[in-house]
C-alpha cells in the first residue's frame, strides 16, 4: 500500500459516506441495489447492446436498413461483410457520430443511446478504434496512454490533476501489454503501422470500457502481430463486450472458433447469424460473398 | 543508467548524447519510477534564459533610458524604448495566438480585436483622464464635444474609474470570446470556416467603431493622453515604466503558456489538434479545451492591447482591421507555431525588420513581408526556431533533424549500439533523431 492508494482509499470511503448520508433514507436502508451513478449503463439482463430496427440513409441511399441485433455482456462478436455492408456507419451510430434517421440504441438496459453525444458515450464505457489507426501522432506513446486513461475528463482537472501511483502502475502494464514499453518515449507518429494499431488497442484498454468497438483492428499488421492480437482479443473476452469488424477471414476465424456467434452484414441489415461454419455454409452469404 | 555502453571509449560520446532526457530514458526500458509525470516547468537553462531576460528589462532598459548619457554608444533613444514596448505588447499578440494555433491547431484572424477591445478600455480611461486639458477645454473628450454631446453615453457610465475599466480590459475581450467561441465550438466550425468567421467579426467590429454614435470616437479614435493615474505620460521614466510592465507581463503570460501546455490541458489541446475524433471517443469534449483556451488567448490579447496604447498614444479601429489580425499570425508563424518562443522570436523579427525598411527602403517593405510569409510557409514549416534547432543539430553533429530519420539509422548502430540486443535497437537508433530535438526545444522553450 503506497501513501497515495491509502488516501485514495480514505478518499473514496468519505465521498461513500457522504453520497450514503445525501441519499432519501429509503434508499439508504436497501439491503441490495444502489442508486445508479449518471452513465452508468446495467448488464444485469446480459445483454450489452441492444439495435433495434437503425436506418441511415445518406442522400436516399441507405447505409442502415432496419438493423437489428443484440451484443451479449462479456461476449466477442465478430460482424463480416463485403464493402458498403454498413458495418462502419453502425459503429458511427453507436458511438454517436451519426445520428440514425429512426430506431432505437440502448446500451446495457438502461442508457438511451441516441439522447448522448460522442464524449458521453465514451464516458458511459464504450470505447472504439478506428479502421485507420488514430493515435495522437505529436504527444509520446506515454502520453497517449496517459491521456486515456479512466478518469475525469474536466478541463479544471486537466489543470490541476496530478498523476497518482496506480495510474502509473497502470500504465506500466498496459506498456507492457502492447509491447511498446522501449518506445515509450517516442513521438507516436514514429511508430511503424502495427504499432500504432496497437497503440490505438491500449489507449481503448486505458479507458476501461465495457463494450470495445474494434474497426478491422489488425490492418496492416504481420501475420505474427495478427496472432498475437486475436490473443489479447480472447483474453479480454468476458471481462469486455467487443465487437469486431474484420476482413481478414483467417483472424475471424480464430476469434470466433467453434462455438462464438458471427453476424453477416449485407445491404445495412444482418444476412446470417450464427456459428462460422454454419454461417460459411449458408448459400445466400456465399452468394453475396462470391457472386455478383 | 543500464544503458549498454560501447567498450571502446564510446563511452563519452554515449554521455553527451544522453544529455537530453529523452534520448536517455527512451533507451532505457522504463519502469513504473520513469512514468511519472515530468516535473520541472523549466529547465535550468530555461529559467535562466527567463530570469536573463527579465535582467535586462527590468535593469537594462531603465539604466540605458535614463541613466547612460545621451550620445553614448550604450544609450536607448526615447524613440526605442517605445519601439521596444510596442513589440513587446506584439510578442503577446503572437504568444496568444501561438497558444491557439500552435497548440490546438485553431487559426484565429479575428485576435487583431481582442487586441484593440483591450486597447478601447484602456483607452476610455485615458481620455476621461485628460480632464479639461483637451482642445476645447472642456470637461468631456473632444470627439463628444465636437459631436456636441452634453452627457456620456452609458458605456461611459464607470470610464473614470481606473480599476474597472483595468477589470474591462479583460472581462470584455474574454466574455466576447467566450460567447462566441462558445457557439461556434458547439457548432463543430473548424479549420478556415473558423478563419474566415473570425476575420468577418473583427471586420463587422471596425465598421462598427468607425461609426460616430457608437462613441468610441469614429475612425479617429482616441488619442492626445495626458496622464494615467495623475501621472503624466510623456515623462521618461514613464515611458521606460511602461515599457518594463510590458516585459514582465509577457515573461508572465510566458510562464502561464507553458505551465498550460505542460498540463495534462496542453496535452490534451494537442490531441484536438492531431485527432480531434479520438479525443472525443475518449470521453474528453473538445468544445470545453477550445473554448478555455480561446478565451484564455482573447484575455491575453486584450491586456496586451491595454499595454500598448498608453505607449503608442493612440487607439483607433484600423487595428481591428483583417490585415492587423492576419500580421499576428504571421509572426506566430515566422517565429514557429508550436514553441512558446517562436511566436517572440517572429514578432520580434518581423517587426524589427518592418521598423527597419520602413525608414530605409519603405517600398520594398510589403514585398519583403510578403517573400518572408512564402518562404516561411514552403521551407520552414517551424519558423525560424525550427531553423535554429536544425542548425544546432548539424552543429552538434546529431545528423539530420526531425522530419527524415531515415538517414539517422544507419549511422547509429555503429557509434553506440553495437552491444545493443536486436530488439532494442531500433528505439535506441530513433530516440536521438526523433526526441532530441524536441527535447532541445523543451528546454529552451
Amino acid at each position: 500500500m503506497t501513501p497515495d492508494l491509502m488516501r485514495e482509499g480514505a478518499a473514496r470511503r468519505a465521498a461513500y459516506e457522504a453520497r450514503r448520508a445525501s441519499m432519501p433514507p429509503r434508499a439508504a436502508r436497501g439491503g441490495f441495489g444502489r442508486p445508479l451513478q449518471h452513465l452508468e449503463p446495467v448488464f444485469t439482463q446480459g445483454v450489452a447492446l441492444y439495435v433495434e430496427d437503425v436506418t441511415v440513409s445518406f442522400d436516399g441511399f441507405k447505409a442502415l436498413n432496419a438493423l437489428s441485433l443484440t451484443v451479449n455482456a462479456g461476449e466477442l462478436r465478430c460482424i463480416i461483410g463485403p464493402n458498403g455492408a454498413g458495418k462502419t456507419t453502425m459503429m458511427d451510430c453507436i458511438t454517436g457520430k451519426t445520428r440514425p434517421d429512426s430506431g432505437k440504441l440502448t446500451f446495457g438496459s438502461n442508457i438511451d443511446l441516441l439522447r448522448l453525444n460522442e464524449p458521453e458515450i465514451a464516458t458511459a464505457g464504450i470505447g472504439r478504434k478506428f479502421q485507420k489507426p488514430t493515435v495522437y501522432e505529436r504527444l509520446t506513446v506515454l502520453d497517449n496512454l496517459a491521456m486515456s486513461l479512466a478518469g475525469p475528463r474536466s478541463v479544471r482537472a486537466s489543470l490541476f490533476g496530478h498523476q497518482n501511483g496506480a495510474e502509473s502502475a497502470r500504465l506500466d502494464e498496459l506498456l507492457t501489454l502492447i509491447e511498446l514499453k522501449p518506445a515509450a518515449f517516442r513521438e507516436a507518429g514514429t511508430l511503424s503501422h502495427g504499432q500504432k494499431q496497437w497503440l490505438e488497442i491500449g489507449m481503448l484498454l486505458a479507458q476501461d470500457p465495457k463494450l470495445l468497438l474494434l474497426d478491422e483492428p489488425v490492418a496492416g499488421m504481420t501475420d505474427e502481430e495478427t496472432e498475437r492480437t486475436a490473443e489479447l482479443f480472447l483474453s479480454l473476452e468476458g471481462r469486455h463486450s467487443l465487437v469486431v469488424v474484420e476482413h481478414d477471414m483467417k483472424f475471424v476465424g480464430t476469434l470466433a472458433g467453434q462455438h462464438r456467434k458471427v453476424t453477416v452484414l449485407h445491404e445495412g441489415s444482418v444476412l446470417a447469424e450464427g456459428r462460422l461454419a454454419d454461417v460459411q455454409a449458408d448459400e445466400r452469404v456465399v452468394e453475396v460473398y462470391l457472386g455478383r | 543508467m543500464s544503458r549498454p555502453r560501447d567498450p571502446n571509449g564510446g563511452d563519452r560520446t554515449g554521455q553527451r548524447e544522453g544529455v537530453p532526457a529523452g534520448a536517455a530514458t527512451s533507451a532505457v526500458p522504463a519502469g513504473p519510477g520513469l512514468l511519472l509525470p515530468r516535473t520541472a516547468l523549466l529547465s535550468a537553462r530555461g529559467w535562466t534564459a527567463v530570469a536573463a531576460a527579465l535582467l535586462v528589462m527590468v535593469l537594462g532598459v531603465p539604466v540605458a533610458h535614463l541613466v547612460v548619457p545621451e550620445g553614448h554608444a550604450l544609450h536607448l533613444s526615447a524613440h526605442h524604448v517605445g519601439l521596444f514596448g510596442k513589440i513587446l505588447c506584439y510578442a503577446i499578440c503572437a504568444l496568444a495566438m501561438d497558444l491557439i494555433w500552435g497548440y490546438a491547431g485553431i487559426l484565429s484572424l479575428g485576435h487583431g480585436l481582442f487586441f484593440a477591445l483591450g486597447g478601447y478600455a484602456m483607452g476610455m480611461y485615458l481620455m476621461r483622464e485628460i480632464g479639461s486639458d483637451g482642445q476645447y477645454r472642456m470637461p468631456m473628450p473632444d470627439f463628444m464635444v465636437f459631436l456636441n454631446w452634453k452627457e456620456f453615453p452609458w458605456h461611459w457610465a464607470f470610464s473614470d474609474s481606473f480599476a474597472f475599466q483595468m477589470a474591462m480590459v479583460v472581462v470584455v475581450p474574454g466574455l466576447l470570446a467566450f460567447v462566441f467561441g462558445f457557439f461556434a465550438f458547439r457548432s463543430r466550425i473548424k479549420g478556415v470556416y473558423f478563419s474566415i468567421i473570425t476575420q468577418a467579426l473583427t471586420f463587422a467590429a471596425m465598421l462598427l467603431f468607425f461609426r460616430n454614435e457608437t462613441g468610441f470616437g469614429g475612425n479617429n479614435g482616441f488619442t492626445d493622453f495626458k496622464r494615467i493615474l495623475g501621472v503624466p505620460l510623456n515623462t521618461p521614466q514613464m515611458r521606460v515604466f511602461l515599457c518594463v510592465l510590458s516585459g514582465v507581463v509577457l515573461v508572465g503570460f510566458f510562464l502561464i503558456g507553458r505551465a498550460l501546455v505542460h498540463s495534462r490541458f496542453g496535452r490534451v489541446l494537442q490531441a484536438v489538434r492531431d485527432a480531434e475524433s479520438r479525443v472525443m471517443f475518449s470521453g474528453y469534449d473538445p468544445v470545453a479545451y477550445k473554448l478555455a483556451i480561446w478565451t484564455i488567448s482573447a484575455v491575453m490579447c486584450g491586456v496586451a492591447g491595454a499595454l500598448y496604447v498608453p505607449q503608442v498614444g493612440i487607439i483607433n479601429p484600423s487595428e481591428m482591421s483583417p490585415a492587423a489580425s492576419i500580421e499576428i499570425a504571421i509572426w506566430a508563424a515566422v517565429g514557429g507555431r508550436g514553441t512558446l518562443v517562436g511566436p517572440i522570436v517572429g514578432a520580434f523579427f518581423v517587426n524589427g525588420a518592418k521598423s527597419w525598411f520602413t525608414a530605409a527602403a519603405p517600398e520594398v517593405w510589403l514585398f519583403f513581408l510578403g517573400a518572408l510569409f512564402i518562404a516561411v510557409t514552403l521551407f520552414l514549416p517551424r519558423g525560424l526556431v525550427g531553423l535554429w534547432e536544425l542548425a544546432m543539430a548539424r552543429v552538434t553533429g546529431r545528423g539530420a533533424a526531425e522530419p527524415p530519420p531515415a538517414p539517422v539509422a544507419p549511422a547509429q548502430p555503429s557509434a553506440s549500439g553495437a552491444s545493443s540486443t536486436a530488439s532494442a535497437a531500433p528505439s535506441a537508433t530513433a530516440a536521438p533523431g526523433a526526441a532530441a530535438p524536441r527535447e532541445a526545444k523543451g528546454q529552451v522553450a
